[in-house]
């Protein structure tokens, strides 16, 4: 069969010849289909595997920070030692040499370390911060002097690396933190029953601290309570009070356009420029104190705002025209179907978004920086003025650390900083399922 | 009384006010024959008087405390004795100094001058003079008001519509905030940045090929010499940025296009809210990731294959930062790609195109506007961020396109220049402005096209 040409140029084929073609080039065709979809596939397979390895690595590094290595000790609770003069004057017992008691119990097991040196590595196994313990307990009880008891007190980072098996055994003792003598030392208590592993209470309960074992989020925790605290008060109510009067009220004008595209693109600002901002104006302007979760809330409000307002706008918009009619044909104001009908409709959409937004802030660091809440602080900030960190600047803080133990901890505080993250979005998600109506 | 109980008294007088009003409303309306007498509702006049009390005296408060610290420090300059006040403007700062930190009961510098031992005590005197007016003054107007709304209340008020303006008014203000977040970002890093480029030019800025901001303390410093060239600050950003994009968009496009076209329901409810928590994890995990694994992983890696690779090399950093960007390229896509009309696919499936036919040909040449405004937001994204580039990417400011080696952007430079103590006047700290004033700038306007691309997209389909 020849074909025909046309009088154009184009080839006129039967239909049995056209399907032929389409046939041959069919199995070509189905072939970049399945590629295709296998792309696409394999896309969301690597962001899932990202994800994946992201969390794996983080849990991987931190959960054995949740538990720590204590050591029993017998400590004599020598009277010569901590109150020579028998006053029992909280003065004197405060600076009295517990890290002597610590000693002597000690050099009671190991008679055998003598020398400045094997004495300091033996000093080294227990925690800089177990004098503070002994201290605490003898300023709330003084009856503990010259008694002997067993007294748990926590080991020392390289220990209690040593004891997770973070440390590795077989590597030259030059290239270890811990010196044979250290291990053998170690392995001995172990065996007595006196090394203990168990819930680590200092990550929740102590400030930052330059030890690894004494170091804890506490401190950084309320500091960001506090400054979301602030972002929530302020940005809750006018983020609302901006969405009902642009949504609501507003005439279509230029000034209403200007103030859209400026909380479009305020939203889109990177979060550093509001660092910048925080700087300049609280800081320098209104002379507000460094690092304080006051002027981290009120950045983080700025910042968080738009997000607040445009979530709130799409609530009331999914709120139906006719709820509105009703009411003012019930002789309602603008402002009381608003305020009475309308905002209580959309609520559960506003706070959902206002929700969302909390947890942005919380995780946000980069602003904070420029706004020195990235010093060391060891207290516990006690108000809104009081110089604090948050928890994300924490883990940029402890990420810098050299020690091993720190790496531990900054993957634990990311855990719970990642729990609350976690935590704050299904709340809103449980409030948007709960209370999400189909108009 | 301070400021904080002084305001919750206040806030006292007007929720009084309230309750006065209201009951001066059904006390009027029962002389009247009953509520209906009223032209608003009692609670209006309870509200009507609650402003009255507490607006005024709330706004005189916030005055008193904006002139207060001002005030005081004149009044006290005022009477230091002549020979003092004689002296330059920064000696007397530092007198003040003094006579502040005695005030407050900290640690003064040096012996106390009798002069200074006698400003504190005028100062205190001050204070107190300052705190018992402010208290009677602030007191007494939110009597007056409650005073005056309570004359002005009469069954013919329209009290409703007096609360529904300032209620309206309140609610301009909120909505307002948002232009004067923007003003204040522009005014803040325009002035610092007119201030750096008084002593350092524009040009020299903007095309110089150096960059190291120690200014030299002493003449004859080694490596001081306090060079202020921000192109290999502008190479590595573009650099990292390119890297991270180079991830995020074919992986996140693709994404976009599975989840919305093939992906099964139940696969699709599964994969996106898990997509989605990429977004949500804080960027300081991400850098503490890219710094932790990522990093030492490429090293390793370039090193078994006998490469060069710095262990803060650009490609760790640009590697996490594209992996933080998919969810955001992916959501923005399926939202675009959703938007593209059925019919239109119809129409390229009656045509007996397969799949991916469709969707190569048809919807993505439709959606390309929106596509490329979300990438745009993409790349703002990308260059604004900080942390991931502060815990991984380097500080020294090379300037190559080797993604192996270690480059530094303008987000770490404005971190390292601004934190820690810092004179305010020093090029270096200025500089830390200028470059916040080029991000905010080159952000805004990629935000600026993307959002009107994206918006004339919808439009198109609506």
């Amino acid at each position: 069969m020849s074909n025909s040409r046309r009088k154009d140029g184009t080839v006129l084929r039967t239909p049995e010849q056209a399907m032929a073609m389409v046939g041959a080039s069919l199995r070509k065709r189905y072939r970049a289909e399945q590629r295709f979809r296998a792309y696409g596939l394999i896309s969301v397979i690597l962001g899932l595997s990202f994800l994946a390895i992201l969390l794996a690595s983080i849990v991987g590094n931190g959960y054995s920070a949740f538990r720590q290595t204590f050591v029993t000790l017998d400590i004599h609770f020598d009277a010569d030692v901590i109150d020579p003069e028998g006053t029992r004057n909280p003065e004197t017992l405060r600076l009295a040499n517990y890290n002597s008691l610590i000693r002597d119990a000690l050099l009671a097991i190991f008679p055998e370390a003598s020398g400045r040196s094997a004495k300091r590595k033996l000093a080294a196994l227990i925690s800089n911060g177990a004098p503070f313990q002994l201290q605490d307990g003898v300023l709330q009880d003084p009856s503990l002097i010259g008694k002997t008891l067993p007294v748990e007190i926590p080991a020392s980072a390289d220990i209690d690396m040593l004891m997770k098996g973070r440390i590795d055994r077989t590597l030259p003792e030059a290239e270890r933190r811990v010196s044979d003598d250290q291990v053998r030392w170690v392995d001995a208590l172990a065996e007595q029953g006196r090394v203990n592993m168990r819930w680590n209470r200092a990550l929740f309960t102590h400030g930052d601290s330059r030890d690894p074992e004494m170091a804890g989020i506490w401190g950084a925790m309320k500091g960001s309570f506090y400054m979301l605290l602030v972002t929530l008060l302020l940005s809750f109510p006018i983020g609302v009070a901006a969405a009902v009067y642009l949504e609501e009220f507003a005439p279509r004008n230029r000034w209403t356009d200007l103030i859209e595209i400026n909380i479009n693109n305020l939203a889109a600002v990177p979060s550093i420029v509001f660092g910048l901002l925080g700087l300049a104006v609280f800081l320098n302007f209104f002379g507000l104190p460094r690092s304080a979760p006051i002027v981290g809330g009120l950045v983080l409000t700025v910042m968080t705002l738009p997000t607040v307002i445009i979530s709130s706008r799409a609530a009331l918009t999914s709120v139906p025209p006719s709820i509105r009619e009703a009411a003012l044909g019930m002789g309602a104001s603008k402002m009381q179907t608003t305020f009475h009908h309308v905002v209580p409709l959309a609520l559960p959409g506003m706070l959902t978004g206002t929700i969302i937004g909390m947890a942005r802030a919380l995780g946000e660091s980069a602003p904070l920086l420029m706004i020195g809440m990235v010093a060391f602080i060891v207290d516990v900030p006690q108000g809104l003025f009081d110089p604090s960190t948050a928890l994300p600047v924490q883990i940029y803080l402890w990420a810098d650390a050299p020690e091993r133990a720190f790496v531990e901890r900054t993957s634990a505080a990311i855990i719970v900083l990642l729990g609350f993250l976690v935590l704050m979005n299904s709340v809103a998600i449980y409030l948007r399922r709960k209370f999400e109506r189909r108009w | 009384m301070t400021a904080s109980t002084l305001f919750i008294a206040l806030l006292a007088i007007s929720v009084a006010g309230f309750l006065a009003g209201r009951k001066r409303a059904f006390a009027l309306a029962a002389d009247r024959g009953g509520i209906r007498a009223l032209h608003s509702l009692p609670g209006h006049y309870g509200l009507y008087a609650a402003i009255w009390a507490g607006i005024p005296a709330i706004l005189l408060l916030l005055f008193w405390q904006g002139i207060e610290p001002t005030l005081i420090s004149n009044l006290v300059v005022r009477d230091l004795p002549p020979e003092i006040q004689a002296l330059p403007p920064e000696r007397v700062g530092l007198i003040m100094n003094d006579v502040k930190n005695l005030v407050v009961g900290n640690i003064v510098s040096g012996n106390v001058s009798a002069d200074v031992r006698a400003a504190a005590d005028h100062w205190q005197r001050l204070e107190r003079i300052n705190s018992v007016a402010r208290a009677a003054l602030s007191i007494g107007v939110a009597a007056l008001g409650l005073l005056l709304a309570w004359r002005l209340i009469r069954p013919e008020l329209r009290a409703r519509n007096h609360v529904e303006i300032v209620a309206k008014w309140f609610l301009i203000a909120c909505s307002t905030i948002a232009i004067f977040t923007t003003v204040g970002i522009v005014l803040s890093v325009l002035f610092e940045s007119i201030r750096f480029f008084q002593q350092v030019p524009v040009t020299e800025f903007l095309f110089g090929l150096e960059w190291s901001p120690q200014t030299a303390i002493r003449a004859d410093q080694v490596g001081g010499s306090g060079a202020f060239g921000a192109v290999p600050l502008f190479a590595g950003t573009a650099l990292i940025a390119g890297i991270a994009m180079l991830v995020a968009a074919p992986v996140g496009l693709m994404t976009a296009i599975y989840l919305a076209e093939y992906a099964p329901r139940s696969v699709r409810s599964v994969a996106k809210p898990l997509l989605e928590i990429l977004a949500g994890i804080p960027t300081v995990v991400y850098g503490f990731f890219a710094a932790l694994v990522v990093a030492p992983e490429i090293r390793e890696l370039g090193e078994s294959l006998g490469m060069n690779v710095a262990s803060e090399s650009a490609l760790a950093a640009g590697l996490v930062m594209g992996v933080m960007i998919i969810p955001f390229v992916s959501s923005l896509s399926d939202d675009v790609i959703n938007a593209v009309p059925q019919s239109m696919r119809d129409g390229a499936y009656a045509l007996g195109a397969t799949k991916s036919e469709t969707t190569r040909q048809v919807i993505f040449p439709a959606a390309l506007p929106g596509i490329v405004g979300g990438l745009l937001l993409a790349v703002s994204r990308a260059i604004g961020e900080t942390m991931i580039v502060v815990m991984a990417a380097g500080l020294s400011a090379n300037l190559t396109a080797n993604p192996l080696q270690a480059v530094t952007t303008v987000t770490v430079q404005i971190v390292t220049l601004l934190v820690g103590d810092q004179e305010f006047d020093s090029p270096k700290t200025l500089a830390a402005f200028a470059l916040g004033l080029v991000l905010f700038v080159v952000t805004l306007v990629l935000n600026v096209i993307a959002l009107t691309v994206v918006r004339k997209y919808r439009e198109q389909y609506e």
